[in-house]
């Protein structure tokens, strides 16, 4: 991977979702929290790559319209 | 609390210099007499410069201070006659442990590889190291090095002309003045001589408050550096537990922003604290107590012209990593060897600009770290707290987390990267002595390679034929032959998997220039360009 992948990428997009969702079924707000930043560091080191991780950050910071 | 606070070490005598006519003049004043200044007086005394060193005290600091040396500033204190004596009164340690509320996240070893002569560290008290490096400095004296060293001596007037820096002094018998060629301030985070120059010193206020007190107890925790995050004897906070000499223990607990300081110092509070951490049945004494916060901060520019700044007068960081002294001996380990080639007329006086340029270098990465320890040590927002939590939570069960885990970095020698020094780079050979970085040890016969470093230029064959003894103008360049045959940590640390190279060692053992075979003219273009020609 050379790139961050941003077209579809994930088989069964709906049943991913609901596990997203499942997981924080019940959890307080700090919890859930908790869970995500665990997740994002997971995923983080999954991926590896300093550049992608650095896109990634830069494409979740200009998804909402006021930072655009 | 231990007697030698109580003792003049080198009481206030009078000079004949307060009597003459007119300004003594002298070719490097030292200011402070702390272990940066000792190491700058010992350092140009054994070089055969002379120096006089002035402090306002004559005893060594009190409190323990300063406790962690690095395996850097041991390597420097070998080379200034102090190393053996710190090491053996020194407690020895490579192995620290990280625990994230009740339990034991992971442990780390500081120095994973063998074949260096010393550890990672060793803790001990400042005012031993100030002890010894005073009775070094003392046995330089006797043995007729010119180091002069003056006790209660008061620098009240600092006064720069272009070449040459005029001071007045204050003593017990009154004022007289003195001219240096070159002044080094080593007077501590708040120097009086930047204040009185007055210069810029900015940078990052922290807010948090730390307690550090020193306990005296027979206890038997390993001899290891252990730090908690939220510990339930210190909710929401940080702690850390380390062992010096003479059953001495350092304990740094975290207390927040908004305390009450008088509060907390009252002997009944902290003891009750140390108590909840401790437990009820471990018998131990208050040696020493301090509350402190800390700065993260650099001079913009170490070196105003006959002024050099080193140490803390230069630069401060956090404590989290023990950067603090270890930095301020690199300092002076750097700035020594050029001052007396400078005085000795074999390089130009802009040499002195690239001390500037290594350890301002070196100043930054050591608050970037330093920032960044902090950062997760005492998280400014509340998702700073929530990821810190997370790498925590994940430490334990999953490796990729604990690279994360920041405690504190601890101290390690600057390469100087892109340096003004550097010389020629062979392709292939290690990076870790790339030009730039501090020679790494390897074991040699019964000896170690650091100890074989004499101090001056020196050029190292490897399995390479290079002539006994080079002379490249005025200056002395000592050679070393050594064969990585049968010597894999030398093979590893300065071949890899090339068959020979030649090394050219700066006076203060990191790497000018290296290559895959001898050509004397290319040696002594690197010998000029390290000299600053």
């Amino acid at each position: 991977m050379t790139r961050l992948e941003t077209a579809p990428n994930i088989a069964g997009p709906d049943d991913f979702y609901a596990e997203l969702l499942a997981a924080h079924e019940e959890l307080s707000r700090a919890e859930s929290d908790a869970l995500n930043a665990r997740l994002v560091l997971l995923l983080a080191n999954h991926v590896g790559d300093r550049k992608i991780l650095s896109a990634a950050l830069d494409a979740a910071r200009k998804a909402t319209p006021q930072r655009r | 609390m231990n007697k030698i606070f109580e003792r003049a070490l080198y009481p206030y005598r009078r000079s004949a210099d307060q009597d003459a006519a007119a300004p003594v003049r002298h070719p490097v004043i030292v200011v402070g007499a702390g272990p940066v200044g000792l190491a700058a007086a010992i350092d140009l005394a054994q070089r055969d410069v002379p120096v006089v060193v002035l402090d306002d005290n004559d005893k060594v600091s009190s409190g323990s201070r300063a406790i962690c040396f690095a395996k850097r500033t041991l390597e420097i204190l070998d080379r200034l006659g102090c190393g053996d004596t710190a090491v053996e009164t020194g407690v020895t340690w490579n192995l620290g442990k990280v625990f994230f509320d009740e339990r034991q996240v992971f442990d780390f070893n500081l120095l994973p590889e063998d074949g260096h002569k010393r550890p990672a560290f060793i803790n001990l008290q400042q005012y031993y190291l100030e002890q010894f490096m005073v009775e070094r400095a003392h046995e330089l004296t006797a043995a007729g090095k010119p180091l002069e060293l003056r006790g209660r001596n008061r620098v009240i007037g600092v006064t720069p002309h272009a070449d040459h820096v005029a001071l007045d002094i204050e003593t017990p018998d009154g004022r007289y003045a003195l001219e240096a060629d070159w002044l080094i301030a080593c007077d501590g985070a708040g120097s009086p001589v930047r204040s009185m120059m007055g210069l810029d010193f900015t940078g990052k206020v922290f807010e948090d408050n730390f307690l550090i007190a020193d306990v005296k107890m027979q206890a038997d925790f390993p001899t290891e550096r252990w730090f908690w995050f939220d510990p339930p004897f210190n909710r929401g906070q940080s702690a850390l537990l380390h062992k010096q000499p003479d059953d001495v223990w350092r304990i740094d607990l975290q207390l927040g922003r908004d305390i009450d300081r008088e509060r907390e110092k009252q002997p009944e509070r902290v003891i009750a604290r140390i108590r909840e951490m401790l437990g009820d049945d471990v018998a131990f004494e208050l040696d020493w107590v301090s509350i402190y916060t800390f700065q993260c901060r650099r001079m913009e520019r170490f070196r105003h012209g006959r002024v050099v700044f080193a140490g803390d007068a230069a630069h401060q960081v956090s404590p989290f990593g023990a950067r603090g002294a270890n930095s301020g001996l690199q300092d002076t380990d750097n700035l020594c060897w050029k001052l007396a080639a400078v005085l000795s007329g074999s390089a130009p006086e802009s040499l002195i600009d690239s001390y500037d340029t290594e350890r301002v270098q070196a100043a930054d990465e050591n608050i970037l770290n330093s920032t960044r320890s902090t950062e997760f040590i005492t998280p400014k927002s509340e998702i700073s707290r929530i990821f810190r939590d997370a790498v925590l939570d994940l430490a334990e069960a999953h490796p990729f987390a604990r690279p994360l885990v920041n405690s504190g970095r601890l101290s390690v020698p600057c390469a100087y990267d892109g340096g003004p020094l550097n010389g020629a780079d062979a392709p292939g050979l290690p990076a870790r002595t790339r030009p730039g970085a501090p020679a790494a040890d390897a074991p040699l016969g019964n000896g170690w390679l650091m100890d074989a470093l004499d101090g001056g230029f020196q050029l190292l064959g490897i399995d390479a034929d290079i002539p006994q003894g080079v002379a490249h103008d005025d200056v002395a360049v000592s050679t070393l032959q050594l064969s990585a045959a049968d010597n894999p940590a030398l093979r590893k640390r300065y071949l890899g998997e090339a068959e020979r190279a030649i090394y050219l060692i700066r006076p203060d053992q990191h790497v000018a220039a290296r290559w895959r075979s001898h050509d004397a003219q290319a040696v002594g273009a690197a010998i000029d360009h390290a000299l600053g020609k």
